[in-house]
């Protein structure tokens, strides 16, 4: 199958050598950053998990979201989705490998990371976070490479792959609430410590992966044969509304919680953001921007004329990715140790090489993506030749 | 020649010289090695004979009374930093310490008090690890570089950090650093007898785990000059911590997140 | 095949790179020098913690059973095969002895081109390098 991806236009070919000039800048500075140290990125004694954990936690939710095409067409035969099952496992192959790449760039250590299977420990979060994503990234594997395999030899899929599909439905919640249970169990930060990360997280993957699906589908429509169909885009496009509905609300339940009560533990991560606390204020215009994305996003998806008209969902889902790019990443990561538990305030911005290398792994990830979408849609003959 | 096999021929000429490439941008990139002094001798020749006592519950009480921190006294730091080659990075973004000074109203946040005792208000008081009794950091450590050894103490394995700082975010006291640089070039003068740590790993006090393998008590108990800092076992009822927190009012930090914290603060 | 004489020219000069590391030093010669051990001259203490032959095969694993005593048990007494007593320290005992680090520990890492780490973090009391 991989001879496919090994033949392509010049658009093609051209894409991947963006993306590898990309990755190789970033090589280079995570070269330095492995001379220098992690000194190199914006990360301080105070705010200690900055850029790269936001993109992981992000990526994660992504990964997830596969989820929502696989859940529909596995458990309840809904057939408008069978042209997107395998494309929304091989973006979780993409984010779960992306995750993985910004870990290893983020610890301090990470020649001794094998420490985490050589001592494992249950107490950890982390350890349990390692176990799920690469379980998760293991079936994906199997399951999506066996699924391609059988549609090249144009026969149905081997039987035993079934409940290997059915598994990775709750294993896919699975990652994304061991994930939050991360954050959420710490005492030492208010911020992240409610019992709502969780479903917050699920909710806002669910809306931001199957966003980032439907925009991939929308570009691969303009430049092949591929169409999942109007009934899929219209089914995705009415998840991708539910599930932000349900972000939105429980973004606005924790605003209650919070104001409410009048625990200056719990405002206070709240009013740096929105508000600014202490004369800091660098992430409250990303705050807003995000704030009036999602809801702007949600008023053209809640009116069904707006919905359906793909001209304007397209640009509706690149609104809701950037916003919960923006609160899930950034806002949600850094807040946490903002005040300190010291009670002081201090700024965190991504340095050049923190951007460089994380630019570096997301090209990584569409590489991926390019390189599968490729094989999948000349092995359905799907492409403009 | 086929159009493809001229392709492949023209890729491995190119993958071979970029291979070779390597090993001179390594030679390039290499700086230039430099002596740092060194501590003349190493010190105490005694066997560090004593072993870990699970019976032991070790734990500090800090006098506030008798610190002299708010008049400049910084001996304490001074002895913990030296002994243990902490560097003085200098810039609060990529700083190490163990101990330092804080002022009451940070350290203490749940002490909300608008009418503070004069004495209190804005006084700066040393801080360090609690060595908790129910440690959140050892709970998230996913390799138990970090654990709390059977006498109490919250340990630290250098060699097994992996450097992801789950348990700095896990630490409701902000005790731990991190080596976000190599810090040799920032310890002014080194103790060999005790290593330094490298880019990358966790680091915080020990209650001076070598030193009481010795039977001396920690570095700051013993540099401290008017005794304010008390080092002992709480199970022993008999012992100088229990008799001072049976004669006198002591706080802890957070005590209501349930960490459990051993050092006790007289006020 | 076409271009016979050329692709059989590119065949025999790979082979030749491929093969270089054993050719080299036999053709160009060698000039670096087998290990030069030189061994301690301290009055006091004849013997090390272990015999000559385990230490030169298993030092390595010695060192980690240290490592994990002395930190993770807190157990940092040494007791050899003779009953004598030493810490387990690199720096305090190996190289308390072994005191030119150069001329003894250096002489076989640089011969075998190894490079541990441990000096990162352990003192060696005469120099310390930075990278």
């Amino acid at each position: 199958m991989l001879e496919h991806a090994l033949k392509g236009t010049k658009k093609y070919w051209g894409w991947l050598l963006f993306l590898s000039v990309i990755i190789l800048v970033g090589v280079y500075f995570y070269y330095r950053q492995f001379n220098y140290g992690l000194g190199i990125t914006g990360l301080s004694r105070d705010v200690t998990w900055g850029f790269y954990i936001a993109q992981l936690t992000f990526l994660v939710g992504v990964a997830a979201s596969g989820v929502m095409v696989v859940l529909p067409y596995y458990l309840h035969n809904y057939k408008a989705f069978g042209k997107l099952t395998i494309l929304g496992e091989f973006l979780a192959i993409a984010s779960i490998v992306m995750c993985i790449l910004f870990v290893c760039v983020d610890v301090g250590q990470p020649l001794r990371m094998i420490n985490i299977i050589l001592n494992p420990t249950p107490s950890s979060i982390l350890f349990w976070d390692t176990v799920v994503l690469s379980g998760y990234l293991l079936l994906n594997v199997i399951i999506s490479h066996t699924v391609l395999e059988a549609e090249r030899k144009s026969l149905p899929p081997p039987k035993w792959i079934k409940p290997i599909i059915i598994i990775s439905i709750p294993w896919a919640i699975s990652i994304h609430t061991v994930t939050a249970f991360l954050y959420s169990g710490l005492a030492a930060r208010p911020f992240w410590m409610t019992a709502i990360l969780a479903p917050r997280f699920l909710a806002s993957a669910f809306s931001s992966g199957p966003a980032l699906l439907l925009i991939m589908v929308f570009i691969i429509r303009k430049i092949t044969k591929f169409d999942p169909g109007k009934e899929a885009v219209k089914e995705l496009a009415l998840i991708i509304t539910y599930a932000m509905c349900a972000n939105v609300f429980f973004i606005l339940m924790e605003f209650f919680t919070s104001f409410y009560s009048s625990i200056p533990e719990h405002i206070q991560h709240f009013q740096y953001l929105y508000f600014g606390l202490d004369g800091h204020n660098t992430l409250v215009p990303w705050m807003w921007s995000s704030a009036i994305l999602a809801i702007v996003s949600l008023v053209f998806l809640l009116i069904p004329k707006y919905r359906k008209n793909e001209k304007i969902l397209v640009w509706v889902c690149v609104a809701i990715f950037i916003s919960i790019w923006i609160d899930k990443g950034l806002g949600m990561v850094v807040t946490g140790f903002i005040p300190t538990p010291l009670g002081k305030v201090v700024d965190y911005s991504p340095t050049a090489p923190e951007l460089f290398i994380s630019l570096a792994i997301w090209a990584i990830g569409f590489f991926i993506i390019t390189v599968f979408y490729k094989i999948t849609l000349s092995l359905r003959k799907e492409l403009v030749t | 020649m086929d159009k493809n096999r001229r392709k492949f021929l023209k890729l491995a000429g190119l993958a071979a010289l970029g291979v070779s490439a390597g090993k001179y941008i390594d030679i390039i990139a290499k700086d230039t090695a430099h002596k740092i002094p060194i501590a003349d001798s190493l010190s105490n020749t005694k066997l560090p004979t004593v072993k870990v006592n699970p019976k032991n519950r070790w734990a500090m009480v800090v006098d506030l009374n008798k610190c002299l921190v708010e008049e400049g006294c910084t001996k304490c730091i001074n002895a913990c930093h030296k002994t243990h080659n902490v560097p003085d990075i200098g810039n609060p973004k990529d700083e190490v310490k163990w101990i330092w000074k804080e002022p009451y109203e940070n350290a203490f946040l749940d002490q909300e008090n608008y009418y503070m005792t004069a004495s209190l208000e804005g006084q700066k008081i040393p801080i360090f690890c609690n060595h908790c009794d129910n440690p959140p950091c050892v709970r998230v450590c996913p390799t138990q570089a970090t654990w709390k050894r059977e006498d109490g103490i919250v340990m630290m394995d250098w060699h097994r950090c992996i450097g992801c700082r789950y348990c700095v975010a896990a630490c409701p006291y902000g005790s731990r650093s991190f080596n976000w640089r190599d810090p040799r070039p920032f310890i002014k003068e080194i103790t060999p007898d005790f290593p330094t740590r490298t880019k990358g790993v966790v680091e915080k006090c020990t209650f001076c785990d070598e030193r009481l393998a010795k039977g001396l008590e920690p570095a700051c108990v013993e540099a401290c000059t008017t005794k304010a800092l008390v080092f002992g076992n709480l199970n022993d009822p008999k012992s100088n911590v229990r008799e001072l927190l049976k004669e006198n009012y002591s706080i802890r930090r957070k005590p209501g997140l349930g960490t459990n914290p051993e050092i006790f603060y007289l006020v | 095949m076409y271009d016979s004489g050329k692709i059989l020219i590119g065949i025999i000069v790979f082979l030749i790179l491929f093969t270089s590391p054993t050719w080299y030093d036999l053709v160009f010669g060698n000039p670096a020098t087998k290990p030069n051990l030189v061994l301690p001259k301290k009055a006091d203490q004849k013997e090390c913690v272990m015999s000559t032959e385990y230490m030169r095969d298993n030092h390595m694993e010695l060192l980690n059973v240290w490592r994990d005593e002395a930190v993770r048990k807190g157990d940092r007494i040494f007791i050899t095969a003779s009953g004598k007593e030493f810490e387990m320290s690199l720096t305090k005992t190996c190289l308390n002895c072994h005191s030119n680090k150069a001329e003894f520990c250096d002489q076989c890492h640089n011969y075998l081109g190894v490079s541990p780490y441990c000096w990162e973090c352990h003192v060696d009391p005469k120099t310390v390098e930075i990278k």
